[in-house]
């Protein structure tokens, strides 16, 4: 059963002014499955996942979405195609003058004509779904991390986009609720057929929801694949990664010595 | 040697291209008025913050601006033996200059400020990425009620500064310096027309576009030039947005003033 793709990078080369940051990235994200993007801080996942969200601007050719060329897309088109998306950002990124509810609502009271009484209803299920139901009129600034981050999903869930994207999970979550958050993943792509692109460096979590997974580093694709592929690489960087060994980088006495007091002579 | 020219011409795009940003972000922000979601409550919530909470502090402004015009007018004008005169140093004072300038400058202190680190702190939180990933306009959300809720504000907190400052220099005027009470109203009252009440609310408007746009804007850009997004780019975006709203509140001040007299 052949899946199809949502959407195909070929060759994506990315720069912040003159630091190139991705190099000539390519792979394709399935319909209907949990992708997952691992790497190192620092490996470009971030400025990829702000390609594939519209926030960075890319070059004609580089990212085709439904076989549409993403770098092309007019105001217009880049609006319908987030009305398609669902994105929950690293911090939640709440509104903080809005309660949670109101957060959560928000998109439904711009893009719909719904009664407010049944936007409220749809919130509230959403904050259910996530666990946050008795805290709906609660302020983001009285929550904890996790809460907001939960409450960042359910509104990135209340329009019932296509595809998630997911920017660190796991981040700042205590075990169970990670847990909780990787269990909701897999129950979305199961309910819904959702698309899920996933940014993490949290491997058990990886492991555990991804139908596929590319590993990065420094900017480039090291592998991509089904996850027993991943496990399985010979690749020796995707080896270290994997058993989360640190740099070895072996230093001698009277170099260590040279860089603690000139700085980096090294 | 290509080095200095290299950095001349690199400073000179920069700021031909922020030049260019800020004429940008002016027209997407008209644009909002016209695009979802609804303006109307926003606007009345700007509308309390920048005016209607500004009121105790242009109130005490304005008091003592009059107190001490009434003041210094007094001493000045008894050299000339023209005390009577003092209804229409402090009304037109008032009315042409002070009122507008000091409103604006109070205004951009109070809410200005806290307009650019309001809007910062969102785009280090990334709240505003948010806002377009959900499909709707930033600008239309965040900007276009400020500047409505400003161009209402300003022009009135201006004429209350006007009616306070009035009545602080009548206070001191006529109440301790002993001013001819009839002499005082009645200098005010021929002195005052509504060439200088217009030219007074024309400054308003256009100082309450630039506060608006000038902090928006910084608040809009923290931290996006560097590519990082800390408090200290929400600092500084704040410190820049009054600074430089203040400076341009000064020099167009003085091209109206040029352009209406």
């Amino acid at each position: 059963m052949a899946t199809e793709n949502i959407i195909e990078i070929r060759g994506l080369n990315s720069f912040y002014n003159s630091r190139q940051v991705l190099f000539d990235i390519s792979f394709a994200i399935p319909k209907h499955h949990v992708t997952v993007i691992m790497g190192v801080s620092g490996c470009g996942k971030t400025t990829l996942f702000r390609h594939l969200t519209g926030l960075k601007k890319t070059d004609a050719e580089q990212i085709m979405v439904d076989g549409q060329n993403l770098g092309r897309f007019s105001e217009t088109m880049l609006m319908q195609y987030r009305r398609r998306i669902g994105v929950l950002f690293q911090s939640g990124a709440l509104f903080n003058s809005l309660s949670l509810v109101e957060n959560i609502a928000m998109p439904l009271k711009v893009h719909t004509k719904l009664a407010d009484e049944t936007i409220r209803i749809m919130a509230v299920m959403k904050l259910n779904m996530v666990g946050l139901a008795e805290f709906s009129d609660y302020m983001p600034s009285q929550l904890s991390g996790g809460m907001k981050k939960r409450a960042g999903l359910a509104r990135a869930l209340i329009m019932d986009p296509e595809m998630l994207f997911v920017d660190e999970p796991s981040s700042g979550l205590d075990p169970i609720t990670a847990a909780g958050l990787d269990r909701l993943i897999l129950k979305l792509r199961e309910a819904y057929g959702m698309t899920v692109l996933v940014v993490t460096h949290e491997l058990e979590s990886a492991f555990k929801i991804a139908d596929r997974i590319v590993v990065m580093d420094k900017g480039r694709v090291m592998a991509a694949g089904y996850p027993e592929e991943i496990r399985n690489a010979k690749d020796p960087r995707v080896r270290q990664f994997l058993s989360r060994e640190a740099d070895a980088s072996k230093t001698d006495a009277e170099s260590y010595y040279e860089c603690l007091l000139g700085g980096t002579r090294r | 040697m290509v080095n200095p020219i290299q950095s001349l011409g690199a400073y000179a795009l920069r700021q031909v291209f922020s030049a260019g940003r800020l004429g940008l972000f002016f027209i997407y922000t008209i644009r909002g008025i016209i695009l979802p979601p609804g303006k109307f409550w926003p606007t009345v919530k700007q509308i309390q913050f920048i005016g209607t909470k500004s009121f105790v502090v242009i109130g005490f402004t304005a008091a003592f601006t009059g107190m001490v015009l009434a003041l210094q007018g007094y001493h000045t004008l008894t050299k000339f033996g023209s005390e009577g005169w003092l209804g229409s140093a402090v009304g037109l004072s008032l009315v042409r200059e002070l009122g507008p300038v000091l409103t604006a400058l109070m205004v951009t202190g109070r809410a200005g400020s806290a307009i650019a680190a309001e809007i910062g702190i969102m785009r280090i939180e990334e709240q505003i990425d948010a806002l377009e990933c959900m499909a709707i306009d930033p600008f239309s959300y965040l900007i276009t009620p400020r500047l409505i809720a400003s161009v209402i504000s300003l022009p009135l907190l201006t004429s209350f500064f006007n009616v306070v400052g009035i009545l602080g220099g009548y206070l001191i005027g006529v109440g301790l310096l002993g001013v001819n009470e009839g002499a005082f109203w009645d200098g005010l009252t021929s002195s005052v027309d509504w060439s200088d009440l217009s030219m007074g609310l024309v400054k308003s408007a256009c100082f309450s576009v630039i506060i608006v746009w000038v902090c928006t804007y910084k608040g809009f850009y923290a931290g996006v030039d560097e590519g990082s997004f800390g408090p200290v780019q929400v600092g500084r975006a704040t410190t820049d947005a009054v600074v430089i709203s203040s400076i341009a509140v000064l020099i167009s001040d003085y091209v109206i003033t040029s352009i209406m007299l």
